[in-house]
């Protein structure tokens, strides 16, 4: 009988990049980065890697197709190199498969890297994804910010809450992520921004203006795993970050074409939860999770998955938004790096740069400034696709 | 008997006041301000012919049982192919069987009445149950051109057939001269015209009054056993003339509605003998002419059956819905005269692949989803196993229309990222109150007037236009409805 992933596979090492309009980089040179980084954290060489998955989202901006393109500037050593992509939760698919290789006994020590080069497209936002050859045809004319921006309108028609008192919640969002980025030397925008600023930037969807936006960013992050038995032999007296769950969930169809999804949550997001929490033994994540970095892709996916997630009661997140209870010196202090917004989201990176803000901060290797208080759990979360068809991962992770 | 059974019509929601481009391009040809009266209805960015002539079709075909249209003819001078048959874009999105004659008339703009003769005698000759016709235009005129101001954008399509005739046909009379009045060549993207002195005195006031004459004088008839007369004719002096020649009463002179639409081309004639019949009453006669390289002249007399058809909008439904463009340039810019700046974004290429267009085809043009024979739940796309979780079942889908169905807005958004000819892009989720959710554009409507719940309409048009590749795609956008309280 499976007993899930709980405390079988220890995080060895991690590295990650300074997130931003990396110009000078290509994707290639950013995965190396974050490889040297987290190889030299393992402390091992690299021809103990026996396995390597890496996550890179865009083909058409970015290294193109298969893991090849990777595992030739990282000079891996003739091992099995696998190319993940599930749209923003790429990185965390190539986590899930290099801890799900050494949990099952094939592998000691498995490499996951995610790296994404976005700035090559010569305009702001995000290039389309595609989605078939036909979307064109017959989809709406929708980008990110137009698909997630609807869950404002939704949101509000079932809470029955006025679209001001929502822009002042999500502006409270964007400024908190904003403070945190401002903290932090790898994040992408360290600029500290007022709530009156955000409300008042340019419109990009109704309702989300330019500071309710993420950014979009270059960048790699990588991590190393391997069973508890070598991590403890390796990293002897030292805490050591476990692996507590990982989730995932995909939308099944109903959310796009059958009625009785009201457009203002995340399906897959809650599923996803409720099982990491089972996985991850955890009876009450309001009380229990130490801190989060969630897909905060717009300021308003991250106010209603504060719901999603099971931490804010339902139609309750904006007075815990507004009472700070997801702020740095909060109870469940989220975005501790700068979050999407403010850290970055180069997308098949965003994953283990989540995990990486859990780790340092785990391992207390983050100046006091930033320090989440006595934290024991972490939560990661991807949100990948569109509020109506999606992919929702979630990673627990803690100290032993 | 045989004639016509139900009427349509479309115009456009958009008005561009004549004033407006008079102000904009008057300096370059100030003898314009002879035109610069009223105002003239243009297409949206996502309308053309062959969007407009399906929402006339769809309005005229309120009550008809679609298994019973044997043929569709399109007329227009402004079709968005050469070759691919126009009409067969057409006979989807009206949601008819694949099994009818479709066809295209073309050329002079009397094409309209010609394609409602042939439908006629189609029909006459029994081969024929129902034909749709249907005529749509939306010709250019060159900024500052009298064309410019002239010239409007609208549709009309007649269902013609022998069962509850609403209008009886009881003959016809046509004429046809090579007259260079007007005229494009195949790769010419705005009309030309010869002197107006000649057109009018030699065009109009010959030839309307001889296909006139013809008919009166091959069925033994007086002009004042007209109750009401259609021609086209927006020279205002003209006009006078022509009635007096001719004998037409004041009252039976059918307005040709110049100072609200203008002069639509091919559908003219059928649009304004659609508001004819709209104010028609049992026994009175109608005489439609049409004009352009020649004129074909009709005689119809009206039924008791019109008072039993079913309400529609009609030109005079859409004549009250309309909404001001109140910005020349972004006219210009709809019509592809002014080449705005997209962004890169815009620049994508996308190609359309006719063989996956093709499996498509059902939803592309018709809009046809599934209803589950298991557990009854409409869904689109069209899926193989079905949506609802507690269902599931596997190939148990029958055909299902939602071009017809009203749904209610459940979220939307105004998006200034997304590459539009006319941003924001408006889009959002639609519920249809009869089962069934999609994401549609939204067209017809601005943002701020936009609520979730408000009811919406399904409107075919067009999705985008390849400009390497000279193709315009087609598909369904959701219009907004204010609700009546």
């Amino acid at each position: 009988m499976a007993d899930g992933i709980r405390d079988k596979v220890a995080i060895l090492g991690m590295g990650c990049t300074k997130f931003g309009e990396r110009w000078e980089s290509g994707a290639e040179d950013l995965a190396v980065e974050a490889f040297v980084e987290c190889l030299e954290d393992a402390g091992i060489e690299k021809k103990e890697l026996q396995a390597a998955y890496v996550g890179t989202h865009f083909d058409e901006v970015n290294v193109g197709k298969a893991a090849l393109p990777i595992a030739l500037p990282l000079k891996l050593p003739y091992i099995p190199v696998t190319r993940t992509e599930n749209y923003c939760a790429t990185a965390t698919e190539a986590f899930r498969a290099a801890v799900y290789s050494v949990a099952a006994g094939v592998y000691d020590i498995v490499l996951a890297i995610g790296v994404e080069k976005l700035k090559d497209t010569g305009y702001g936002g995000l290039p389309s994804s595609g989605g078939g050859v036909n979307s064109f045809m017959m989809g709406a004319n929708f980008t990110a910010p137009g698909s997630f921006a609807q869950l404002a309108t939704a949101y509000g028609k079932k809470w029955d809450i006025p679209m001001d008192k929502i822009k002042d919640a999500i502006a409270h969002v964007s400024a908190k992520s904003h403070a945190n980025g401002v903290l932090n030397p790898r994040a992408h925008l360290r600029r500290a921004i007022s709530e009156d600023q955000i409300k008042a930037a340019p419109m990009i969807a109704y309702p989300l203006g330019l500071f309710d936006c993420c950014g979009v960013s270059d960048g790699s992050a990588a991590a190393i795993v391997t069973t508890p038995e070598i991590a403890k032999s390796l990293k002897k007296n030292q805490d050591i970050v476990m692996v507590k769950a990982l989730s995932i969930c995909d939308s099944s169809g109903e959310e796009a074409m059958y009625n009785n999804w009201d457009g203002s949550h995340f399906v897959t997001t809650r599923i996803a939860a409720t099982n990491a929490y089972k996985e991850a033994g955890i009876k009450d994540p309001r009380k229990e999770i130490s801190m989060m970095e969630v897909h905060d892709c717009f300021s308003i996916t991250e106010m209603v998955t504060m719901e999603d997630l099971h931490i804010s009661p339902k139609g309750g997140s904006y007075d815990d938004i507004m009472n700070g209870f997801y702020d740095l010196n909060g109870d469940v202090p989220c975005q501790v790096d700068g979050g999407l917004k403010c850290f970055g989201h180069p997308i098949g990176a965003s994953g283990l740069r989540m995990i990486y803000a859990m780790y340092e901060q785990l391992l207390d290797r983050v100046p006091e400034e930033r320090k989440v208080k006595n934290a024991r759990l972490g939560l990661t979360h991807n949100l990948g696709g569109l509020p109506w068809m999606n992919v929702a991962a979630i990673s627990i992770v803690g100290l032993n | 008997m045989f004639g016509i059974c139900s009427y349509g019509g479309y115009v456009p929601k958009y008005r561009l006041n004549r004033g407006l481009v008079y102000a904009a391009m008057g300096w370059m040809n100030p003898a314009n301000i002879a035109n610069a009266a009223g105002e003239k209805a243009v297409a949206n960015f996502d309308e053309d012919s062959i969007t407009m002539a399906v929402a006339a079709g769809i309005d005229a075909l309120n009550g008809i049982d679609r298994s019973t249209v044997d043929a569709v003819y399109f007329a227009s001078t402004t079709m968005p192919y050469k070759e691919r048959l126009n009409a067969g874009i057409i006979t989807p999105a009206l949601g008819l069987r694949d099994h009818v004659r479709a066809a295209d008339f073309s050329g002079g703009i009397k094409a309209g009445t010609t394609a409602l003769i042939a439908a006629l005698e189609g029909v006459e000759s029994e081969r024929l149950n129902n034909v749709v016709v249907t005529a749509s235009d939306c010709r250019l005129g060159k900024p500052s051109s009298p064309q410019e101001l002239i010239f409007g954008d609208a549709a009309a399509a007649l269902i013609v057939g022998s069962k509850d005739v609403i209008a009886e046909f009881k003959g016809s009379y046509s004429i046809t001269y090579d007259f260079g009045d007007h005229y494009r060549g195949a790769f010419t993207k705005y009309d030309r015209q010869w002197e107006d002195r000649w057109i009018r005195d030699l065009g109009f006031v010959q030839f309307i009054p001889e296909a006139v004459n013809g008919l009166l004088d091959k069925y033994k008839l007086k002009m004042d056993d007209f109750t009401k007369v259609v021609y086209p004719c927006h020279y205002g002096g003209a006009r006078k003339k022509l009635g007096g020649m001719l004998g037409i009463a004041p009252e039976a002179d059918q307005n040709n509605l110049q100072a609200e639409l203008g002069e639509t081309g091919t559908p003219h004639s059928l649009v304004m003998l659609v508001k004819a019949l709209e104010e028609a009453n049992p026994g009175d006669k109608i005489l439609v002419v049409s004009f352009g390289s020649g004129c074909d002249a009709l005689f119809f007399e009206v039924t008791d059956k019109i008072k039993k058809l079913k309400s529609r909008n009609g030109i005079s439904g859409c004549l009250a819905n309309k909404a001001d463009l109140d910005n020349y340039t972004k006219y210009l810019v709809w019509r592809d005269i002014l080449p705005g700046e997209k962004g890169m974004r815009g620049e994508e290429d996308n190609w359309t692949r006719w063989s996956s267009l093709w499996r498509a085809r059902t939803f592309v043009f018709g809009l046809w989803g599934g209803k589950c024979k298991k557990c009854g739940t409409a869904q689109l796309p069209p899926q193989k196993i079905c949506v609802n979780p507690e269902c599931g079942a596997v190939d148990a889908m029958e055909p299902y229309l939602f071009s017809d169905k009203i749904g209610k807005i459940a979220s939307f958004t105004g998006d200034m990222l997304a590459a539009s000819v006319n941003p924001p892009a408006v889009y959002g989720a639609v519920e249809f109150d009869e089962g069934g959710k999609y994401y549609f554009d939204f067209t017809d409507c601005d943002l701020e007037s936009l609520e979730t719940g408000m009811p919406v309409y399904m409107s075919f048009r067009r999705k985008y236009f390849d400009d390497r590749r000279d193709i315009s795609g087609y598909f369904w956008k959701a219009v907004p409805q204010k609700e009546v309280k």
